[in-house]
């Protein structure tokens, strides 16, 4: 029943209210289905469009949706709960959605919160009675280089100061449109190009094949029309390139195995979802170097027979998503994309964008398939890998942004010239996101084999305590393993670098958040990630608090075993940062729990009563005294 | 199809077929492997992760991971058993299980696990949350005190149409098991039983149909849960 239904007479007899006529949502929703040909598999980018254009999702749209898709409501719903951008209820005629990561509280977040919170008279997490405007939380937003920052219908504000905070509500009430309430210039490089006209930074510090100018539109494709895919292949795999991502895995080894799968209909995936906290480097990528990732990307699909890219991104990075549709437009016209790509017969190819709609958990690659699917988030048993088994059951690869890049120079330069930077193990190099507690933050591109200590003397790191390296999920090192160095065969990560002064608070300003990250991104689905997550956070909290005892400490190195039970990397790495600090800082713990005591419920008696305490007029500080 | 493959289980040398689960081929070969969310004949989805073994050294879910040749598979290790029991024990302070007042008691896989394991106090603290017991829905009651989250209620019940009766809300520890209203007012008599009998606990209820079964008559009352499968149990 996809427009309005011819209807019988007879129908008309019997039930003439059958058919009440359209809303003027049910005709909005109608014209997006439309567009999506009401393929269910596309329902992310139908609840997007609906949440862009009211703002929220209103139950009208869910109950028309579910009788036009044939998906019942709590199906639909199962989707739209799943993900942080998506609401059921208005979020503001101006949504702000203030980065909430341990470095934006580093970078004095709290202050810019609590103005925020003063001048629109509401607390985070609510909406003004009037409509206007709403305040929200949001983790990482891949501007860590320029924090505190918010996303503010959709732009981007960075470097955000108290001043700024009562500045932006002024504007909202005088009824400014966002891109007026910029005030600084827009930033460096394509920042501030007519598609994307944004105050972000990309602060790009050091330059390698990746990220310098010398790149040609074409001069990877050019090559690969002469060759056979099997012998792109071939190339990737003398490179020894391994992903980019995180996880490592050998692309060209990925790639065969997916070529090798026996369907014929395949799919390349571009996993821009980067949501680990403190990476922002694809960010950076995405904005100055889109021709050569799509590039890479019909390299990928050239190689493992796909004729459809995906570029998963990340909601966050909306305010990219004309630039990039004006790259996909440009190299059409290049004939780098389309049919007969390059005038090869029958070298068809072409990409989508799909955006996710804020779940970290969507980076992980069966979750990024699902999501893709128009579900929620949750990641797949493996077996069967993606390969075998990906988006809409057919085999797919998914590689992460940096990775098809690189790629690009491989077949440009040939899997020799290639191997011959980084280290023997870990081959070319590495775009890093350093943050934080140094001089020059930044995207730098080294090759791999650079010590930490070498890092920090790049960046302008000194009085540094700690360097959390690969974000959240990655570790937390000490001074005494500076000189270890990055590659995947020592220090292996996916490129973050968050630098961590000695004037920090460790486990409360630092450790504390990424516990509160994991619990709040966890799709729910395995025991340990669902529960343990919060119990071991709540015992770094009563630790912190002076709670704690020696057996707490035994307790969260045991209790760290059982997250290995889990499915997915978010649920393994969850206990990380507890776990490493516990390892590489014990001291940090052993100062803060009370010696003399075998046992302490973590009770506290003065918090339990204080609201009865209060009730009753009796002063709560006698029992606090005690 | 149906080719036969050795793989070793606890270093008893065992027997098994191509496509074939290691739940399934641990059981067939006399060998219980603890499951929770595990349904035999649908299709898996590790969710509770209590069959987690060693697979060729590697954790890996008993009920997901399918059998290949030559497979050295782990199972009743100190640490593998201990593992099993934290998360039962996971479960059992997560939600709120009063067991004396339950309508599924001697019933409950999750009652009868825990048994099985030896859980008096458990090593985590209890949560008592706050939560909800929908009584609106014409023939079902759900409790959502007791639902472990496993997912066998969405994979199995649909409608005629296909459409899902269950599904997950939210995520991470907010994450809950929702009906559908519409739904569930129109679910068949059948499709109801179903959901009372597929969920391990007793978060799916029948309405007027508590306790028909005496102490004494009931699933584990005089057996250890997964004893049928055992050749090996001491
Ligand atoms: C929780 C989680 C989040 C992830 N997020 C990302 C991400 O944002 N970007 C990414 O490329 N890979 C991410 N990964 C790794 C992907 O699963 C996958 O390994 C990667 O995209 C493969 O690409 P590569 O081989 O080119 O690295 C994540 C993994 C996990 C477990
Ligand atoms: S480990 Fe955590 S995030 Fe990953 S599938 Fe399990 S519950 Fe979901
Ligand atoms: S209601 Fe029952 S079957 Fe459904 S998830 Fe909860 S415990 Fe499992
Ligand atoms: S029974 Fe295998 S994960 Fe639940």
């Amino acid at each position: 029943m996809r427009n309005a239904p011819i209807i019988q007479d007879s129908a008309m007899i019997e039930s003439p209210e059958i058919m009440p006529a359209k809303s003027k949502l049910q005709h909005e929703v109608s014209t997006i289905l439309e567009h999506y040909q009401h393929d269910k598999t596309r329902l992310m980018d139908i609840l997007i469009d609906i949440q862009d254009e009211n703002g929220y999702i209103p139950a009208e749209a869910i109950d028309y949706l579910s009788h036009e898709l044939n998906i019942s409501t709590v199906d639909i719903r199962q989707t739209v709960s799943f993900y942080h951008f998506f609401s059921e209820t208005p979020r503001g005629k101006y949504t702000i959605y203030l980065n909430d990561s341990a470095v934006a509280n580093m970078n004095g977040r709290k202050a810019v919160s609590k103005t925020f919170e003063k001048e629109a008279g509401i607390s985070f997490g609510s909406v003004t009675e009037d409509g206007l405007i709403g305040l929200f939380n949001t983790s990482c937003i891949g501007m860590n280089d320029q924090e505190p920052a918010a996303l503010i219908n959709g732009a981007v504000f960075t470097r955000l100061t108290p001043f700024r905070a009562s500045e932006i509500i002024r504007d909202i009430r005088a009824g400014k449109q966002v891109e007026e309430m910029f005030v600084a210039s827009y930033g460096d490089g394509n920042n501030s190009s007519e598609f994307i006209k944004a105050v972000v930074n990309n602060h790009i510090m050091k330059r390698g094949p990746v990220l310098s100018d010398q790149f040609k539109p074409g001069e990877g494709i050019k090559e690969i029309v002469k060759m056979s895919p099997e012998d792109v292949i071939k190339e990737v795999k003398i490179s020894n390139i391994r992903g980019r991502g995180g996880a490592g895995f050998p692309t060209g080894l990925k790639w065969e195995f997916c070529r090798n799968a026996a369907d014929q209909t395949r799919y390349i995936f571009c996993n821009a979802d980067e949501g680990e906290p403190g990476t922002f480097k694809d960010r950076v990528i995405l904005t100055e170097k889109p021709f050569m990732l799509f590039e890479g990307m019909v390299i990928a699909g050239y190689a493992i027979g796909a004729k459809e890219g995906i570029l998963y991104l990340r909601y966050e990075y909306k305010y990219l998503k004309k630039h990039l549709e004006n790259a996909l437009q440009k190299i059409r016209k290049l004939k780098l994309l389309g049919k007969n790509i390059l005038g090869k017969k029958g070298f068809n190819f072409d990409i989508r964008i799909q955006f996710g709609a804020g779940a970290y958990v969507c980076g992980e690659e069966s979750a990024l398939i699902e999501s893709a699917e128009g579900k929620r988030g949750e990641p797949r048993d493996r077996p069967p890998f993606p390969v075998e088994k990906g988006y809409l059951e057919k085999p797919t690869v998914v590689n992460n942004v940096e990775t098809l890049c690189s790629i690009v120079k491989i077949i440009k330069n040939g899997g020799e010239w290639y191997k011959n930077l980084g280290t023997k193990e870990s081959t070319g190099t590495k775009v890093l996101s350093i943050s934080c507690d140094c001089r020059y933050p930044g995207i730098y591109e080294v090759e791999w084999g650079f010590s930490v200590n070498d890092i920090l003397d790049m960046v302008g790191g000194d009085d540094v305590q700690a360097v959390q390296v690969g974000g959240p999920s990655g570790s937390c090192i000490a001074p005494n393993e500076f000189n270890r160095t990055l590659c995947y065969t020592d220090l292996a990560t996916g490129g973050s670098l968050i630098i961590i002064g000695n004037h920090r608070d460790l486990l409360k300003g630092i450790i504390l958040n990424f516990m509160d990250f994991f619990i709040d991104e966890s799709c729910g689905s395995c025991t340990p990630c669902r529960i343990l997550t919060v119990l071991l956070r709540d015992k770094l909290k009563k630790i912190i608090e002076g709670r704690g005892v020696m057996q707490d400490l035994e307790d969260m190195e045991d209790w760290g075993k059982i997250m290995k039970a889990n499915r997915c990397g978010l649920g393994l790495t969850a206990a990380n940062p507890i776990l490493t600090t516990l390892k590489n800082f014990k001291n940090l713990y052993l100062n803060k729990i009370q010696i003399n005591k075998d046992y302490d419920t973590g009770f506290r008696l003065d918090e339990a009563l204080r609201e009865g305490m209060k009730a009753s007029n009796r002063k709560v500080s006698v029992l606090e005294n005690k | 199809m149906n080719q036969i493959l050795k793989f070793k289980l606890d270093g008893v040398e065992c027997m098994g077929y191509k496509d074939q689960y290691i739940t399934n081929a641990a059981a067939e070969n006399g060998f219980y492997i603890p499951t929770l969310c595990n349904i035999p004949g649908v299709k898996p989805r590790g969710a509770c992760r209590i069959c987690n073994v060693r697979v060729n050294g590697k954790l890996m879910t008993a009920c997901t991971t399918p059998l290949a040749n030559g497979m050295v598979i782990e199972c009743q290790t100190e640490e593998l058993k201990d593992l099993r029991k934290a998360i039962i024990e996971l479960m059992l302070t997560e939600g709120n299980h009063f067991c004396p007042s339950c309508e599924k008691s001697g019933n409950c896989e999750l009652q009868a696990l825990a048994y099985r394991f030896n859980i008096t106090v458990p090593r985590f603290k209890y949560q008592f949350p706050e939560r909800d017991i929908e009584a609106s829905h014409p023939k079902l009651i759900k409790d959502h005190n007791r639902c472990i989250l496993c997912k066998r209620c969405i994979r199995v019940i649909k409608d005629e149409q296909g459409r899902n009766i269950f599904a997950f809300g939210k995520r991470g520890n907010r994450i809950t098991i929702n009906i559908d209203t519409e739904l569930a007012n129109d679910i068949s008599d059948e499709n109801a039983r179903m959901a009372y009998e597929i969920c391990p606990v007793g978060a799916i209820l029948l309405r007027e149909n508590a306790f028909r079964e005496p102490i004494g008559k009931r699933k584990f009352d005089h057996v250890p849960i997964g004893i049928e499968m055992e050749r090996f149990h001491k």
